[in-house]
């Protein structure tokens, strides 16, 4: 009888510890040489790519389409300033907190999101984040419609506020990869494989189908809430329309479509292009939007898989292989 | 007590237009527009623009436009939508998320930011008193065209070959297309009659009150609320679920002008807790 080898790498992704590290040594050490502007800077797009990486897990993995992912995000903000400014805890612990608390209300929320399906779940989300706003628009305590003020970190020297923040960014950026790669090769990754892509085969070969989505929802809005702390720490001003305002969610799925949906590297390219538009386009203003908007469109229309989805097809290229393939042995 | 009953019933006539489109797509093809509101208010501009360029009265400008608007939906189908369809909902929702940004960004360009509204004359302000209510005739009229606005849908839905189609289509697309049904063609005649309902509303929402570019996310989330309050698939439905959503809202804003939307939201949110499939479902998802 034939036998076969389960094989699991390439010859890119055995590379990848070695560009990790080639790529952490200058990345870790910026904040000694690098500009503030900089670090400001890879602050802002770690939040933009964390919120894409979530919204590729939640859509490309689960199946769940949502436009509602802001209300985790201001949320995860909301509840950083809270607890710093009301509760006195250090706003960079508070970061962590956040996200804890942000996938404590997310079991709630699911309860009320799952009773939807596929269109209908993404805009069932969208009201809920709508409630969000409303609610925090009307608590006074937090500045109501016009927002606040991150205050509990009035007393941390400015360079150290802004290389603490660096660094907590860069461990949100490996954090959130490894896990979800590591995740993604698990035995409970392979079932969330098999669910998307057919929830129903999957169900037949005993994978508790709900619960794996409830896991992945509940995951997503944790990750989701931590790029809102995180980005709010950086800000140090908080309102309603910005923390859950709909564009967080159009700029996390123009991301990950153009990137390549399903994909870990598809998250990473779609933040890269999206950094590199927003750089030298937003000056443009309306035009550049819809821009934006027309490429979502026509990468849809056309080009399905996205970037590193053509790039995979043309090269077999795969940075972060979770697929898993069969060589006859000998 | 009666008059904040009234004024929300009258309200949510106006939303039954904004929603009647959205649960004609779904009920056929089980697409969710996105762009939905921004379309409306699209529609919304384009009578202003039509009535000040050719000096019509604002009602004729909108007869002259309501064609217009099928012959777009209808192209908008064919050439772009249909080829988002599939189970897999996130191309339709991409692309039509793609076109709100779109349209809310050209609004802004083509009228800038500032609120207009379609000037109706005398028939805005006209109103008239039963006992102690005044009543608006603007906001009546609007309330009689939504009632005959469902009910000829549902009209054609129910005794038309035109709706028969539909029906078939959302049913069973394969045996249907064996039956000799182009569904390409179906989707696109489904669209193009919505697009009139939202050209319709459109209209009506700038005579109501100013319009704006960014107003369009809000009105797809009423849409979407009385779609799915109503039950999915039933127009008589989607009457109801957006006169009760402007029920709910009038109410609130009465007890505080801040929570008014945020009460419609928690209405939508408690039905789908208790009655997740609506009040009336007719179509499966």
């Amino acid at each position: 009888m034939q036998a076969y080898d389960v094989i699991r790498s390439n010859r890119f992704s055995k590379a990848l510890p070695w560009l990790t590290v080639l790529l952490l040594i200058p990345a870790v050490s910026l904040p000694a040489w690098g500009e503030s502007s900089w670090m400001r800077e890879v602050v802002e797009i770690a939040c933009y790519f964390l919120f894409a990486m979530m919204w590729n897990l939640l859509a490309g993995y689960g199946g769940m389409v949502s436009i509602g992912q802001q209300a985790f995000f201001g949320f995860g903000g909301y509840t950083m300033l809270i607890l710093g400014n009301e509760a006195g805890v250090n706003p960079f612990l508070a970061i962590p907190l956040a996200a804890m608390l942000t996938t404590l209300i997310a079991w709630p929320v699911s309860l009320l999101a799952f009773r939807l399906q596929g269109g209908y779940f993404a805009i069932g989300s969208w009201v809920i984040a709508e409630v969000f706003r409303l609610s925090f628009a009307n608590l006074h305590w937090v500045g109501g419609g016009s927002g606040t003020s991150l205050t509990a970190l009035r007393d941390i020297e400015k360079a150290t506020r802004e290389s603490t923040t660096y660094w907590i960014a860069l461990a949100c950026i490996i954090i959130s990869i490894a896990g979800i790669y590591l995740f993604l090769r698990s035995k409970r990754g392979l079932a969330l494989l098999a669910i998307r892509d057919n929830e129903n085969a999957a169900a037949s070969q005993g994978i508790d189908v709900q619960r794996l989505k409830l896991a992945v929802y509940l995951i997503a809005a944790g990750g989701t809430g931590l790029a809102g702390a995180l980005y709010f720490v950086s800000n140090l001003r908080i309102s309603p329309d910005a923390a859950f305002s709909v564009n967080w969610t159009a700029f996390a799925i123009f991301m990950v479509v153009i990137g390549g949906l399903g994909r870990i590297e598809g998250p990473i390219i779609g933040a890269l292009l999206f950094w590199f538009l927003n750089k030298f386009f937003s000056d443009y203003g309306t035009w550049y939007l819809i821009g934006l908007g027309l490429i979502a469109i026509l990468v849809t229309l056309f080009f399905r898989d996205g970037l590193w989805g053509a790039i995979h097809r043309r090269y077999g290229l795969s940075l972060f292989p979770t697929h898993r393939f069969l060589k006859p042995r000998n | 007590m009666t008059e904040i009953i009234l004024q929300g019933l009258l309200l949510g006539g106006l939303y039954a237009l904004f929603a009647l489109g959205q649960s004609l797509m779904f009920g056929v093809m089980r697409l969710t527009n996105t762009a939905q509101g921004d379309f409306i208010i699209l529609g919304g501009f384009f009578s202003i623009s039509m009535v000040a360029a050719t000096g019509l009265s604002p009602g004729l400008g909108l007869l002259v436009l309501i064609p217009l608007a099928f012959i777009a939906g209808y192209a908008l189908q064919r050439c772009v939508l249909n080829y988002t369809l599939g189970r897999d909902p996130l191309p339709s929702l991409v692309v039509t998320f793609g076109l709100s940004i779109i349209i809310q960004n050209f609004l802004l360009e083509m009228y800038s930011a500032d609120p207009k509204s379609l000037e109706a004359g005398s028939i805005a302000l006209a109103s008239f008193s039963i006992s102690d209510l005044t009543v608006g005739v603007l906001p009546l009229l609007t309330f009689g065209i939504a009632v005959l606005a469902t009910m000829l849908l549902q009209a054609l839905f129910s005794y038309t070959s035109l709706g028969r189609s539909f029906r078939a289509v959302s049913d069973d697309r394969e045996a249907a297309q064996l039956m000799g049904l182009k569904p390409a063609i179906v989707y696109a005649q489904a669209t193009g009659i919505a697009f009139m309902l939202i050209a319709l509303a459109g209209g009506l929402q700038a005579m109501r009150t100013t319009i704006a570019p960014a107003d369009g996310p809000l009105l797809l989330l009423f849409a979407f609320e009385a779609v799915i309050i109503g039950g999915m698939g039933s127009f008589w439905g989607t009457l109801v679920g957006a006169l009760l959503l402007g029920l709910t809202q009038q109410i609130g804003f009465r007890l505080d002008p801040g929570w008014g939307i945020w009460f419609g939201h928690l209405m939508f949110l408690v039905v789908l807790v208790i009655r997740p499939q609506g009040l009336f479902p007719k179509t499966r998802g």
